[in-house]
């Protein structure tokens, strides 16, 4: 089946398509020709005789095929075998064009690269803080990051529930422009583990913990427990005073910035969850979508969203 | 039902029970539609809960549609025709029974499975294998009583119409079961046997040819019978009958990778789908063609009898949507109304259009005649139906034209850096008009089939009161 299912065919199987093509047509067509006339004459109507069967009181005239449509089934029939002669279609017979949807792509990407290519090769140029305050760049940019981001981190740049918000100061994974390439470029694996085998006390515990870091503990006594959990298991990633590790995208646990609090959850439901499941948290490479200069761009776009009031 | 209206000859028990509920599932699945439209408009009308969200729903719509409504009356429509032309009683009454059962068991099966999430995501095809395997049995059924009537039939000659409902009938059987090819995994969850690209093309020989066997040729098996017998004239050429058949039946199975075009389908293959497409024309207007000049002595009758102007009407919007369909099969074509509100307007001409009327027009000659009445209750209300249908039809397709070109051209239009123009959810906001004519148009329908619903009942209670068995004509 494999070699019936490419655009190159064995021998056998390229032969098969081209007779039963060749052969349907012709079928097609032999039957139009062979009732194409009829012996009988039309009557004063203009009618030619019934076939002389009637079903349930229904007769059936026997009159010619209308010479219009005759002519439109032949037309059809023509421009479908010139097709197949311009065209692949017949097995691996590629057309005399050598046309292919491969090759119409390959085409029509390489016309747009020699277009528009060097718009955006002048942009690679600029530094990304200076190309940030170019604001002809940016509306560029601006539709790319329209096109390609706004779908999870939204039109505003302000993301959601599992999707950052750009236009704050929290960095997962740290905002100086070589930080924003390298997560656009190549995307980010952000994994916290589940932490279900600590038992629910000690849930409990850590999450009052994790609360109390960024002052927003519910129960004092808790949190406090919760610390030396914390710095056996916790600290590793976040830190032991939980500000987090950029290298890691650990976040910092201090900030007001709360990835995974969905809309109408409380912050300690939230953390709860996080630490009973896990999270895991998957931004997508572009460098192969987009291409490195565009990259370029829409990380310039990124940093200019820190200079919006 | 009473027994009054029982037939010395023929079965119409099992006619008027599946004619009964294509006009109850016609109001169900149209229904389905019209709140579809309405959550286009306002998405929070899907009010927040997984079983009446937009996935779950449409494809509860499409099958309520086709295979309920368009179903029951392909059920109702062949077994009256192949009776009454063959001359002789439906072959097997208990099987026809348990046909119509059997087939209401697939439809509830449906409403139930589809709302609560399980789908095999094949398109028209999502009902889950144990289902499919009802239908396979009610089917092959189905055709047993088919083939077995026209094996006792009193008459040398097996009229056109049931030429195209044996094709109609042998054909689907075989795609049903092909396409539905899975390995049950649980008693809800089966994975197809196909895989990739093979898996997409054996999807769209079935879906085109769904479109093609159960839509176009069971339908032209109804419209072979009841034009001619509603506009009581000859049928205008058995010779084009011949050739539009076999070409037809021959042609249409060539046709479902155009669905695919620019996709990971073979050239060759997208190809020959497309040229497949192109020598339909001629064979889908054979059809239209043979009906339209079957009325010529008797367009007059269009001015006093809506129901052969529902039927007349029918043949028009087959006509422009087999135009049409060839057309969006060209590749240059396709590259713009693909993935389009186009396609849904195409399909909505076909199935509001063609589908939908000739089952009203051929529901509307059926009913009365099956309840012992002569006319239905109302000759006015189908007028008022028919104008309702005829304006929601063209509200709907002209809106959908309109979106799918607005839709085809933002997504491609590009700025002088070779960005794109608008974003997605730009053209979804500038559709939005449109989807409001769109729901509009679907008002109308439902109304009219509303309509209809009362008359039908007003028709089946005087029927049941005059209680005076049916002359035998045959």
């Amino acid at each position: 089946m494999n070699n019936l299912w490419g655009d190159s065919l064995s021998g056998f199987w390229s032969a098969w398509i081209i007779v039963i093509t060749l052969g349907s047509i012709g079928i097609a067509f032999w039957l139009l020709y062979a009732n194409r006339k009829t012996d009988k004459t039309p009557d004063a109507e203009g009618n030619v005789d019934t076939t002389g069967h009637a079903a349930d009181g229904i007769e059936e005239y026997d009159n010619p095929l209308p010479r219009w449509w005759f002519q439109l089934y032949v037309g059809t029939v023509i421009f479908a075998l010139g097709y197949l002669v311009l065209y692949p279609g017949l097995g691996n017979f590629a057309g005399v064009l050598g046309w292919s949807q491969e090759s119409q792509w390959e085409e029509e990407v390489a016309r747009a690269e020699e277009r528009f290519a060097p718009i955006f090769a002048q942009y690679q140029e600029v530094p990304i803080p200076e190309l940030a305050r170019d604001g002809e760049a940016m509306q560029v940019a601006e539709r790319i990051y329209l096109n390609n981001c706004a779908v999870c981190h939204g039109s505003g740049a302000q993301g959601g529930y599992g999707f950052p918000n750009l236009t704050d100061d929290a960095w997962l994974y740290g905002g100086e422009p070589e930080n924003i390439v390298h997560t656009i470029a190549n995307g980010r694996n952000g994994l916290m583990p589940s932490w279900q085998q600590l038992g629910s006390e000690n849930i409990e515990n850590v999450t009052q913990h994790v609360l109390s870091l960024s002052g927003n503990a519910e129960d004092e006594q808790r949190a406090e427990q919760g610390a030396p959990v914390f710095a056996s298991v916790c600290a590793a990633c976040h830190m032991p005073d939980g500000t987090g590790n950029q290298a890691l995208g650990a976040p910092n646990l201090t900030d007001d910035a709360w990835l995974y609090q969905a809309p109408g959850q409380s912050l300690g439901d939230s953390v709860r969850q996080t630490l009973r499941n896990g999270r895991n948290g998957h931004m997508p490479a572009q460098a192969a979508y987009i291409g490195e200069d565009k990259v370029h761009l829409v990380a310039a776009y990124v940093y200019s969203l820190r200079f919006e009031d | 039902m009473s027994t009054a209206f029982e037939h010395p000859t023929y079965n119409y028990k099992v006619v008027r029970q599946f004619a009964i509920m294509t006009v109850v599932w016609g109001i169900v699945g149209m229904t389905l539609g019209v709140i579809l439209a309405a959550q286009l408009v306002w998405p929070e009308l899907n009010l927040g809960l997984p079983w009446t969200s937009f996935g779950r729903l449409r494809p509860l719509h499409t099958n309520a549609v086709i295979f309920a409504f368009g179903g029951s009356a392909l059920f109702a429509t062949s077994y009256y025709v192949v009776q009454r032309t063959c001359q002789t009683r439906l072959f097997g009454d208990k099987l026809a029974a348990f046909t119509f059962w059997g087939w209401q068991a697939v439809i509830v099966s449906a409403v139930v499975s589809l709302p609560l999430g399980y789908t095999t995501t094949k398109e028209y095809a999502e009902l889950e294998w144990p289902i499919n395997i009802l239908i396979a049995v009610v089917w092959i059924s189905y055709a047993i009583v088919f083939l077995g009537t026209i094996k006792l039939r009193k008459t040398s000659h097996i009229y056109v119409a049931n030429w195209f409902f044996a094709a109609f009938i042998l054909t689907v059987a075989v795609l049903h079961i092909v396409n539905n090819a899975a390995i049950p995994v649980t008693p809800m969850y089966s994975t197809s046997i196909y895989a990739g690209a093979i898996d997409a093309m054996v999807q769209w020989w079935y879906g085109h040819n769904a479109v093609g066997f159960f839509l176009t040729a069971g339908f032209l098996g109804m419209m072979y019978y009841f034009v001619p017998k509603q506009a009581e004239r000859p049928v205008y050429s058995y010779r084009l009958s011949i050739v539009h058949f076999w070409a037809l039946i021959m042609v249409y199975m060539w046709a479902g990778p155009h669905h695919l075009h620019y996709t990971a389908l073979p050239n060759w293959a997208q190809s020959l789908g497309m040229i497949m497409s192109i020598i339909l024309l001629a064979p889908s207007w054979g059809g239209m063609i043979n009906g339209m000049m079957t009325l010529s002595g008797a367009w007059h009758k269009l001015r006093t009898d809506p129901t052969l102007r529902f039927l007349v009407v029918a043949l028009s919007f087959y006509g422009m949507s087999t135009f049409e369909g060839p057309m969006m099969a060209v590749k240059t074509v396709n590259a713009l109304s693909h993935y389009t509100d186009w396609t849904i307007g195409h399909v909505h001409a076909g199935a509001l259009g063609w589908v939908a009327m000739i089952t009203i027009g051929s529901m509307y000659h059926l009913i009365p005649r099956l309840f012992g009445r002569t006319e239905m209750h109302s000759v006015n209300l189908i007028a008022v139906h028919f104008w309702l249908a005829t304006i929601g039809t063209v509200l709907y397709i002209a809106a959908m034209w309109v979106n799918g070109i607005l839709q085809g051209l933002m997504w491609r239009a590009i700025n002088p850096d070779g960005t794109l123009m608008y974003t997605f959810v730009e053209s979804v906001e500038a559709s939005g008009p449109g989807y409001i004519v769109r729901l509009i148009g679907g008002l109308c329908w439902v109304t009219g089939m509303l309509i209809m619903a009362f008359n039908v009942f007003m028709t089946v209670r005087r029927g049941e009161g005059a209680r005076q068995p049916i002359p035998q004509t045959a």
